[in-house]
């Protein structure tokens, strides 16, 4: 079949005060294609999609469209050739309807007044069109992610002449079943003629959904890849010019009888029912399941950040009561959210603020020293090579991956022996990810003892001695890694 | 290279609010009648005190994110009471004073225990404290106007102790003092870093081990006594304290606040910002009056100050940004 290049961007520069973001970069899109775009964070993705839909302008090089050169001064223009994109946060109104956002700023209307039905009417056949199971009239915020992630990109394409859409990390929230939900709809995308631009950092989602792969790295275009002939492992070492996956681990490395340092008994909450499980000194416990299998509300539960109902925590054979944070981190108990923004960092404190946090009563004294944290914090950041200009940088200016390190740099600070991280690797480009593997390794060597909560089998496959599968609520299996495998787990992981 | 234009600019950034102060000091000394006189320089200093003391207080709560509404009330209220112990129920005077700041102190436990403790929004709990204060002096008065020593009568040494000594400003010492100590509070010690991580993301300094309920609890407890000094210095610079007045108080202090650069949003301020929104507002009320406009124009500039130094901060931030 012989697709028509329908955009094609050629020689992109694009500098910013002292930095050179894009440098001839090239990249283009078929009608009906789906075209990945992939690199580490910082590697010029978003950049270069802001210059395609208009939200910056390129310095040099240039933009065709059916062949015919284009300028885009701003995000209008672009809609207006037929590019939309679909961020990677959610932007919808949750207590507005389906219709009202997909129409927000172009209702239908009489003078003043709404006409409302009209307006559900063209959204109806809008979702219709595109076989979605979606009422107009429904609350935004009653629908599953998956459906709200749907209207975004009806809503997308409610512009009537959508060519090409931008999907930014669109699988991001979703589940397992979400995903092949949002892959039936691209598939329907591409037979209506539309190009699509997929952008991700789960490469099982590259391979199965997309025709060809663009690399970038570091500002620049390093390669195109058609999907069919390349490997996971292709792919990852042109983003990061090296190899860099380690082998799955195909045995434990902690003795079955070697020393229990943690240990839960019966823990029960809302969400948790009856679970226990047993931590041993330097051991990976990975815990596996699907989205709401409890084992987020798990951690929390022993890290005292939510109330449990009943059960007990023993730490290295003595039963502690851990009734909230604080009791938690006294016993050597940290906790690494899945949501780094949200609960592990204060964003708009320096880098040294941060890892001093839980650790200011034990290092300094009634009066604050700050050249001792600074040095501290200094330390930490040439031990874990995070990438800050310095210890006095707003974390929020940091990428993923290098915030990620400042929170585990922030408990190595504290002394933690039990460190729990709840997907420690999301959001975080592949060079990152292979640098926390890296880190974690080392840290359950040195004897750290560590849970890891993870929806990306590959990744507790390679990273855990023993894992334990959970499903609504409940353990359902232990697995040692010597026997471990995608399927057994998937098969404990999902209800029977 | 880069990063030393950065520091300049922030440097510059912070120069801003220093800058405007001598601006309008300078552009009052040419408009208004007798401005640039030491008499002049000492009432802006002394029409500071309490405000002041209001300010640094409530920068704390406000760096944790969150609202002290009652203070100016609470300063009435402590001050009120002060009064009729040392009128009506015999206390010396120093007792009398150490009341007042007992009483700041117990106001700001309550505000801290209803918002850390049972989770009432700040705005609410302190609204609800703002009137229960305002009340609670005019009924422990008996609505009755409290008067405290003054020049010539007895305990004389209270006017010459904390407002001034042979024309010597005295106050100002204590307000340098406590300004000293509250940015001490504010960058040296973990209650003033944990102030920074609460106002920045509560939750997360929660999850790290800080007790945030507790310290939050101190956090207002602190903005309460500060209320309290406040009073001894409204109590010295007026000697007659009126029932039912106060209320507008806790907004200049607030306003202070916010001109000297602390978000209203939290996590981000400075004890030194907050001492030059004070001034800015103190000159601004003297240098008005200096040139022959009335108490209500002050009123009506103070809100003009703080629309555009808070424009002129987000604009800032945006510039610093784009950089």
């Amino acid at each position: 079949m012989k697709q028509d290049v329908w955009m094609r961007m050629t020689d992109i520069q694009k500098y910013f005060p002292g930095v050179h973001a894009l440098d001839g970069v090239h990249f283009e899109v078929k009608s009906g294609e789906v075209m990945a775009l992939v690199g580490e964070n910082g590697a010029g993705k978003s950049t270069l999609m802001k210059i395609l839909t208009g939200i910056y302008q390129k310095d040099e090089g240039k933009i065709l469209i059916e062949g015919k050169e284009v300028e885009f001064a701003n995000p209008g223009m672009a809609q207006k050739m037929g590019i939309s994109i679909v961020h990677q946060e959610l932007n919808l109104m949750g207590d507005l309807t389906v219709a009202e956002n997909i129409y927000i700023g172009r209702e239908s209307r009489k003078g003043i007044v709404l006409q409302k039905g009209e307006q559900n009417a063209k959204a109806k056949a809008l979702l219709d069109s595109l076989n979605l199971d979606i009422k107009p009239n429904e609350i935004v915020k009653k629908l599953t992610v998956a459906k709200q992630q749907m209207v975004e990109i009806a809503k997308a394409l409610s512009f009537e002449n959508t060519k090409l859409l931008i999907l930014d990390e669109p699988s991001a929230a979703l589940t397992d079943t979400e995903i092949q939900e949002l892959f039936r709809f691209i598939r329907d995308m591409k037979e209506r003629g539309v190009g699509i631009v997929y952008i991700s950092h789960r490469m099982d989602e590259l391979l199965e959904i997309t025709d060809r792969i663009t690399v970038m790295r570091d500002g620049q275009y390093v390669g195109l890849l058609n999907t069919a002939e390349t490997t996971m492992d292709e792919i990852v070492s042109m983003m990061v010019g090296r190899v860099i996956y380690e082998d799955p681990k195909t045995a434990s490395r902690v003795s079955p009888d070697s020393e229990v340092i943690l240990e839960a008994k019966h823990l029960c909450s809302r969400e948790v029912k009856d679970v226990s499980f047993a931590l041993r000194k330097g051991e990976i416990l990975g815990f596996a399941g699907l989205m709401g299998a409890g084992r987020t509300e798990t951690a929390r539960l022993v890290c005292g950040a939510d109330k449990k109902d009943s059960g007990e925590v023993f730490v290295k054979g003595q039963k502690v009561d851990i009734r909230k944070p604080e009791d938690a981190v006294k016993h050597g108990i940290g906790y690494l959210s899945e949501d780094r923004k949200r609960y592990g960092l204060c964003l708009g404190l320096s880098v040294t603020e941060n890892i001093a946090l839980p650790s200011l009563q034990q290092v300094t004294g009634a009066v604050i020293n700050k050249e001792k944290l600074n040095k501290i914090a200094a330390d930490y950041v040439k031990q874990l090579q995070i990438k800050t200009p310095g210890v006095n940088t707003v974390v929020r200016s940091l990428s993923g991956g290098n915030q990620q390190k400042v929170v585990i740099a922030k408990w190595l600070l504290r002394d933690c022996d039990v460190l729990i991280f709840d997907e420690p690797t999301r959001g975080i480009d592949v060079g990152a990810k292979s640098e926390i593997y890296k880190l974690m390794n080392e840290l359950a060597d040195e004897g750290k003892s560590i849970i890891m909560i993870s929806s990306e089998l590959p990744e507790l496959l390679r990273m855990s001695d023993r894992i334990i599968v959970m499903c609504e609520g409940k353990v359902t299996g232990e697995i040692d890694i010597a026997e471990a495998s995608q399927e057994n787990i998937m098969q404990l992981a999902t209800s029977r | 290279m880069d990063n030393k234009t950065k520091n300049k600019k922030l440097n510059m950034q912070k120069l801003l609010a220093p800058l405007a102060l001598v601006i309008l000091y300078i552009f009052f000394a040419i408009v208004g009648n007798n401005f640039f006189s030491v008499d002049t320089f000492k009432t802006i200093l002394e029409s500071a005190y309490f405000v002041g003391f209001l300010a640094f207080g409530v920068t704390f709560v406000i760096i944790t994110g969150g609202i002290d509404l009652s203070i100016g009330t609470v300063m009435m209220c402590a001050a009120l009471i002060g009064g009729v112990s040392y009128s009506s129920w015999g206390f010396p005077l120093w007792l009398a004073l150490i009341l007042i700041l007992v009483v700041g102190t117990l106001f700001g436990l309550l505000n801290g225990v209803l918002v850390s403790r049972l989770k009432l929004p700040p705005f609410i709990a302190t609204l609800g404290t703002y009137s229960i204060s305002q009340g609670l002096g005019s009924i422990i008065t008996k609505v009755q106007t409290q008067r405290y020593p003054t020049v010539g009568t007895e305990d004389a040494w209270f006017k010459s102790v904390f407002f001034s000594y042979k024309k010597f400003p005295v106050g100002a010492l204590y307000l340098i003092a406590f300004f000293l100590l509250a940015a001490f509070l504010l960058n040296k010690t973990r209650f003033g870093r944990y102030t920074f991580a609460i106002g920045s993301n509560e939750e997360s300094a929660r999850l790290s081990g800080v007790n945030v309920e507790k310290w939050k609890t101190l956090v207002y407890m602190v903005s309460g006594l500060f209320a309290g000094i406040a009073g001894v210095f409204y109590a010295v610079t007026y000697t007659t304290v009126i029932p039912g007045t106060g209320n507008g108080q806790e907004m200049n202090a607030i306003a202070g606040v916010v001109i000297g650069g602390t978000s209203m949003s939290g996590g981000s301020g400075t004890m030194a910002g907050t001492l030059i929104g004070v001034f800015i507002m103190s000159v601004l009320k003297n240098g008005l009056l200096a040139a022959g406009l009335e108490a209500q124009w002050q009123t009506f500039f103070t809100g003009v100050v703080v629309i555009a130094a808070v424009l002129l901060d987000i604009y800032r931030n945006k510039v610093a940004n784009k950089a």
